[in-house]
């Protein structure tokens, strides 16, 4: 967020569209709303500055529920559209939401390639190693072993390991979150938003509907027990090793964020359009 | 995770009715948002009740704000957020626990774990707070939160717990084959 203006003017409330929400009662992304407009209030932030912008899914349909600037975009290409319109409005505060589905598997070059950039933008991922929206098929995070009908026994592949595969790519920041703690969430939102840099937050959010099993989470999930590191392979390390309901920030980097150059002359569009015709 | 909220220092009379006022406004806005779930979803009699509950919340904010003069409740909540809002407020209503088909028993058993929580959490600060004024003041509260659960389990009385075939669909969500 190292170009946003902080204020104090919004109460959370003041970030909510009038849009009610039609996820399931019970889904954890209620609350990752909740903590977006907690995270969004405690910055500051003015919604005519701020923009969320999504791929396809249950989580995508968030900026439709808030009341700042917002972007449903194309399966699996958030990522791309949230570089496009930082690279060229780098006043705004760009945050970018997405799930396991969209995020890891149709958008998952985008996901490595935008954490190599390391443009200053924050991706927050619902993830409830499920596609929910299409009923129920296993995602890239889904465990090997997790019986539908669709993939009798299971897939028997291993999973995506997303926080990993962020650090190894060059992301600046990485955490995991609960959704069934809003305020910690939110904390953790507002660390990712102010830190430099292309920020990712997994936030485990249950499908109550497809895996009512991951009610349980509440239950798993705990502080991570030690502080965050700018150590990368430290972090790695601890993140393949834990239990994966670690929840905390996990991984602050210093790498310098991509440095955006001016255009050095005004562009016409009638050349352009020269350059794309057939 | 957050299963026993730690209780902020508090300082002043000030201080403790802002962090209630916070709980109230926490409460007020997660029934608000059940009530909207339930609304979406066509269920009109839970639809009412989490309305009315968030209606009551509203009320004990109101009453709150009133008691707290021309003190910054919010300013002050604020100042005391770094302390405890790690934890969730006591108050907390599972957003988590919803279900589409859940019935009014349902929905008084959250209110009911919410208000022991807070009655307790109050409970704490009146016997542990070194201020006259505050724990006279926490005592207060404590009543108030000891009525809200006598209340709940009045309401009770009219929402028999259903049976186990409750959440029971004859059309269910429908995974793929």
């Amino acid at each position: 967020m190292s170009t946003a203006e902080t204020r104090t003017i919004c109460k959370p409330g003041d970030y909510k569209s009038d849009i009610k929400p039609i996820w399931c009662p019970g889904c954890g992304d209620y609350h990752v709303l909740l903590s977006f407009t907690r995270a969004f209030a405690q910055l500051g932030l003015r919604p005519e500055d701020t923009v969320v912008v999504s791929g396809i899914g249950c989580s995508s349909r968030i900026p439709a529920y808030l009341s700042c600037y917002g972007f449903h975009g194309v399966h699996g290409r958030s990522l791309a559209l949230a570089t496009g319109l930082k690279v060229s409005r780098p006043d705004l505060t760009v945050v970018v939401a997405s799930g396991d589905g969209d995020g890891y598997s149709i958008g998952g070059n985008h996901f490595i390639q935008a954490c190599r950039r390391n443009i200053d933008m924050t991706y927050v991922v619902m993830d409830n190693r499920v596609y929910g929206m299409t009923k129920g098929q296993p995602s890239p995070t889904t465990e090997p072993d997790f019986d539908t009908a669709l993939f009798p026994g299971g897939t028997g592949l291993s999973p995506f390991h997303p926080l990993v595969i962020a650090l190894a790519s060059g992301a600046n920041f990485v955490a995991r979150a609960f959704s069934g703690e809003p305020n910690e969430t939110a904390n953790i939102l507002v660390e990712a938003i102010r830190h430099p840099g292309f920020s990712f937050v997994e936030v485990l959010s249950p499908c109550v509907t497809f895996r009512p099993d991951e009610r349980e989470w509440k239950n798993l999930v705990h502080p991570a027990p030690v502080a965050a590191t700018s150590d990368p392979a430290k972090a790695a390390r601890r993140i393949m090793t834990d239990d994966g309901f670690n929840i905390g920030i996990l991984y602050r980097g210093e790498r310098r964020p991509y440095q955006i150059k001016a255009a050095t002359k005004a562009i016409d569009i009638g050349e352009l359009e020269k350059d794309f015709a057939l | 995770m957050s299963k026993a909220p730690s209780i902020p220092p508090i300082f002043s009379v000030a201080d403790l009715l802002a962090i209630a006022y916070r709980i109230e406004l926490d409460a007020v806005e997660r029934y608000g948002v059940l009530a909207d779930q339930m609304e979406t979803h066509n269920n009109p009699e839970l639809t009412r009740v989490f309305r009315d509950l968030s209606k009551a919340e509203s009320i004990h904010a109101a009453e709150i704000r009133e008691m707290a003069g021309d003190a910054d409740l919010n300013g002050r909540a604020s100042a005391l957020h770094s302390v405890w809002r790690k934890g969730e407020s006591p108050e907390e209503v599972d957003l988590g626990a919803a279900h589409y088909l859940m019935t009014p028993w349902h929905a008084l058993q959250l209110c009911l774990a919410g208000e022991k929580r807070a009655l307790a959490f109050f409970t704490s600060i009146a016997e542990t707070a070194k201020d006259a004024k505050v724990k006279e003041m926490a005592a207060e509260l404590v009543e108030e939160e000891a009525e809200h659960v006598n209340l709940v389990y009045r309401l009770l009385r009219k929402y028999p717990k259903p049976t186990d075939s409750w959440c029971q669909d004859g059309d269910p969500p429908a995974a793929q084959d």
